[in-house]
């Protein structure tokens, strides 16, 4: 037929195996997650508690408000702390999470600089608690947790907040990964669509491509200058390993992994999603359909941790396992 | 599997969508379009007489059966303090109406609707009674006459083959304009039509062939003062042929209705004297819809029966923008997922456009704009007060209200009334609108604010020329079971894998990269 030879510009995306919302939703979220999984990723207090019962290294919680009453003595609970972040235990898309680098006389610091005062973090999780920042507006509760002090590798790409790791794991199989470096335009947050870099990361070494900015491919950070491309992500093994967990702890057979690299700490496993976005594709320049058709043809994935990290790299290297596995 | 189980599901739903659907138009005529107009002739009988004192009135008047070709959209009659009976007697249908006491001039109104209806072929026999060949009584001629009767008959009985043959010849030597000695005398004592017609069925029957007189109402559009026209019926062949008395023409004019049929006179009146009768006619053009919508109820079938035009004209009111709303929500899928346009909350474009219904679109874009930007810019100073949520959001409501009310105040102070209009936009909705455009203000930056908020208006505006489509509502009204295919498309939408349109631009990154 004529229109065959029009060169459509989804016939380009098809054939990189690049998928679509909807794609994604009708064929992998709505078939692999069972709703009543939900509440696991989607309560930051649960998706913690579980890890740590796995051994599951996670930021540590300095606290958790529940009511607006223990706002009141705010200020005894944190005097401790330094810094900390506050977020939203069912919060999504990073809405709601406040980092306070430090304190300044009377006031926390915030991470862009400017000030608050006890009277301003008071409505803040006051507003929190009452569902602003949660999935249906539903009450919530706020998490005051460890601020997760990054790498120095990441000190001349990353423009204040933290960088993190984000993995795609299907049936247990890590299949694609991106690091998300905030920019100035991101506002210390690292949400591509909020205007954080992604850069992807190959699965079978850890070492960064290039990166990609605003959906247009980028070589260097736009704010350090700092180039994205040949960085090695520390402990991959490891991080490969503790994502490929997280899917026996939440039984989500499509989910996405945030992982940050704390100086100290080590890997730690941030927040999980049940319905990752999709622009860990253009960060890689790669369609997620190839590797996520291949894991599907597999009958059964191993049990064995590094079988499945093992698994995960050789699909990097565009080995596809073979569809009946012992 | 899932998705053949979805694609079985909606190939019913169409079908049984679209036998329904074809039914209905092809059986009972509903238009598929709304601009389609049915000629409708209006026929009013008007009988007038004056009522003796101190007796009884009965008024018997001869009304048409529903006539070949047409449809009875309507009838009825007006009979002040008569009571009224309608029955079938014999050839003809009557209305009587009595009274047992009345005084002065009596004016009486009988009123019929009538609708072409091409589908309905004009069956040739029309009364089964009279399938069997009538009896005839030979007719008495004058001394005078019989030579002339016998001659002409004779003659005309030579150039014919059959009754109905014979009838013609006899008409045609009949209206002759040099007529012979024996029909000058035939015609001699002849005054009116309708004893011309009497003395047809006469020579007729004086030769054997059973006929009858009956009367045509002609519908010419625009006559005030019209009576019926004499017309003859012939019995031939197992049914009565009408026939032009004036050229033994077969058949009845095309606009023409057959009033009454036989001797009996069309109104008598017991207990009044000076009776009249006249018939004013016009032509007017209806919606088909409401001409098909009476013939199926006429036809007594089940289907209109639960038709939306069964229900009270209010409750129809309310279902024609009821049964609009899967249209919108139709669209809001397509726009969301083939698409890709953000909106503020799912369906709140869908309320805005029903609100626009009323409000119209330019002066509803113009309001809504306005309501949205003063509550963001009230709402922006409520973060300062560093309000609960709850209470917040009431203040916004609130705060919605109050501005509708000035808004609606000051329009009619300055003389648009549009704006009164105001107060039908969906408040709570454009509490949480404000509420929700305000925080994707703080979080994400004033442009994505304003890129979903203008979204959201785009979705609105689409969906307002929606389900304000005339053609639209009259499918979504007329038939409702055409809102199934829109489920059936709805469904192997939710099942629908393709790209967005928006996402082509999205990951056009991952294109770049690879070539």
């Amino acid at each position: 037929m004529a229109w065959n030879g029009i060169p459509w510009p989804w016939k380009k995306l098809r054939a990189l195996g690049v998928m679509g919302i909807n794609e994604r939703n009708a064929d992998f979220v709505l078939r692999y997650n069972p709703r009543r999984n939900y509440p696991l990723v989607d309560d930051k207090c649960r998706t913690k508690s579980l890890a740590m019962a796995a051994g599951i290294a996670v930021p540590p919680v300095y606290a958790v408000l529940e009511i607006n009453h223990q706002i009141e003595t705010l200020g005894e609970t944190l005097a401790s702390y330094e810094d900390f972040v506050v977020k939203p235990a069912h919060g999504c898309g990073g809405e709601g999470i406040l980092v306070i680098a430090g304190r300044h006389n009377e006031r926390y610091r915030l991470v862009g600089g400017s000030l608050l005062d006890e009277e301003g973090l008071g409505h803040h999780i006051s507003n929190i608690l009452s569902g602003m920042y949660s999935l249906g507006g539903l009450p919530d509760s706020a998490l005051i947790e460890y601020r997760v002090k990054f790498d120095p590798i990441f000190e001349h790409i990353s423009f204040q907040g933290v960088p993190d790791v984000r993995i795609l794991v299907f049936r247990g199989v890590p299949v694609l990964a991106m690091i998300r470096l905030p920019t100035r335009l991101s506002d210390g947050r690292a949400n591509l669509h909020q205007g954080a870099v992604g850069v992807g990361i190959d699965l079978a070494t850890g070492l960064t491509f290039s990166g990609v900015w605003r959906e247009t491919p980028i070589d260097e950070h736009p704010d350090t200058g700092g180039h994205l491309a040949g960085v090695q992500i520390p402990g991959w093994d490891e991080i490969l390993l503790m994502t490929a967990r997280c899917h026996d702890l939440v039984e989500l057979g499509f989910l996405g992994v945030d992982i940050v690299l704390d100086r100290e700490l080590g890997p730690m496993m941030l927040e999980m999603n049940a319905r990752p976005g999709l622009s860990i594709q253009v960060a890689n320049k790669v369609g997620l359909l190839p590797r996520l058709r291949a894991l599907e043809a597999v009958s059964s994935i191993s049990g064995s941790m590094e079988e499945r990290v093992r698994l995960a790299k050789s699909l990097a290297l565009g080995e596809w396992p073979t569809p009946f596995d012992p | 599997m899932r998705n053949l189980h979805v694609k079985i599901l909606a190939l019913l739903l169409v079908i049984s969508a679209g036998s329904l659907c074809w039914y209905k138009v092809t059986r009972l005529g509903l238009p598929l379009l709304p601009t389609e107009q049915a000629e409708v002739w209006i026929v009013e009988a008007k009988i007038a007489f004056k009522a003796r004192h101190d007796t009884p009135v009965k008024v018997q008047f001869s009304i048409p059966r529903p006539p070949d070709g047409y449809t009875v959209v309507d009838e009825n009659f007006v009979s002040g303090a008569y009571g009224l009976t309608t029955n079938e007697e014999g050839l003809n249908r009557l209305a009587q109406w009595a009274v047992r006491k009345i005084k002065g001039h009596q004016v009486l109104y009988y009123r019929l609707q009538l609708a072409r209806d091409p589908s309905l072929i004009p069956s040739s026999s029309r009364e089964d009674s009279s399938v069997l060949a009538p009896e005839v009584h030979t007719p008495e001629f004058p001394e005078l006459m019989r030579s002339a009767v016998t001659a002409l008959l004779a003659e005309v009985r030579r150039k014919s083959a059959d009754s109905v043959s014979f009838a013609q010849e006899l008409l045609r030597r009949l209206n002759d304009p040099a007529p012979d000695e024996n029909i000058s005398l035939l015609k001699q004592d002849i005054q009116s039509l309708e004893q011309n017609d009497r003395r047809v069925v006469d020579l007729l029957a004086a030769a054997h062939i059973p006929a009858r007189t009956s009367k045509l109402l002609m519908l010419r559009d625009g006559v005030s003062h019209a009576s019926l026209t004499p017309w003859l019926e012939v019995f031939g062949e197992g049914a009565w042929l009408p026939l032009n008395p004036q050229n033994g023409d077969a058949g009845i004019p095309k606009d023409a209705v057959v009033w009454h049929v036989g001797e009996a006179p069309v109104l008598e009146v017991s207990g009044g004297k000076l009776p009249r009768v006249e018939y004013s006619i016009s032509r007017h053009t209806q919606d088909q819809t409401v001409v098909a919508e009476r013939r199926a109820r006429k036809m007594g079938s089940r289907l209109m029966e639960y038709s939306m035009f069964s229900l009270p004209v209010h409750t129809q009111n309310v279902y024609r923008v009821l049964l609009m709303v899967p249209v919108g929500a139709f669209l809001i899928v397509f726009l969301r997922n083939v698409i890709g346009i953000k909106s503020f909350g799912t369906f709140m474009p869908i309320l805005i456009a029903l609100a626009f219904r009323e409000t119209e679109l330019v002066w509803g874009i113009l309001l809504f704009s306005m309501l949205v930007a003063l509550g963001l810019v009230i709402r922006f100073y409520l973060e300062y007060l560093q309000l609960l949520l709850v209470p917040r959001l009431a203040a916004v409501l609130m705060i919605v209200i109050l501005l509708m009310a000035v808004v609606s105040m000051f329009s009619h102070k300055l003389g648009f009334d549009r704006g009164l209009s105001v107060a039908l936009f969906p408040m709570v909705i454009l509490a949480m609108t404000i509420e929700r455009m305000s925080l994707v203000w703080e979080e994400f930056g004033p442009g994505e604010a304003l890129r979903q908020g203008f979204g959201s208006m785009l979705v609105a505006t689409l969906g307002y020329l929606a389900m304000n489509n005339r053609l639209l509502g009259h499918l979504a009204f007329v038939f409702p079971e055409l809102l199934l295919v829109v489920l059936a498309v709805t469904l192997m939408l939710g099942r629908y894998t393709g790209y967005r349109l928006t996402e082509l631009w999205r990951f056009r990154g991952a294109i770049r990269g690879n070539s």
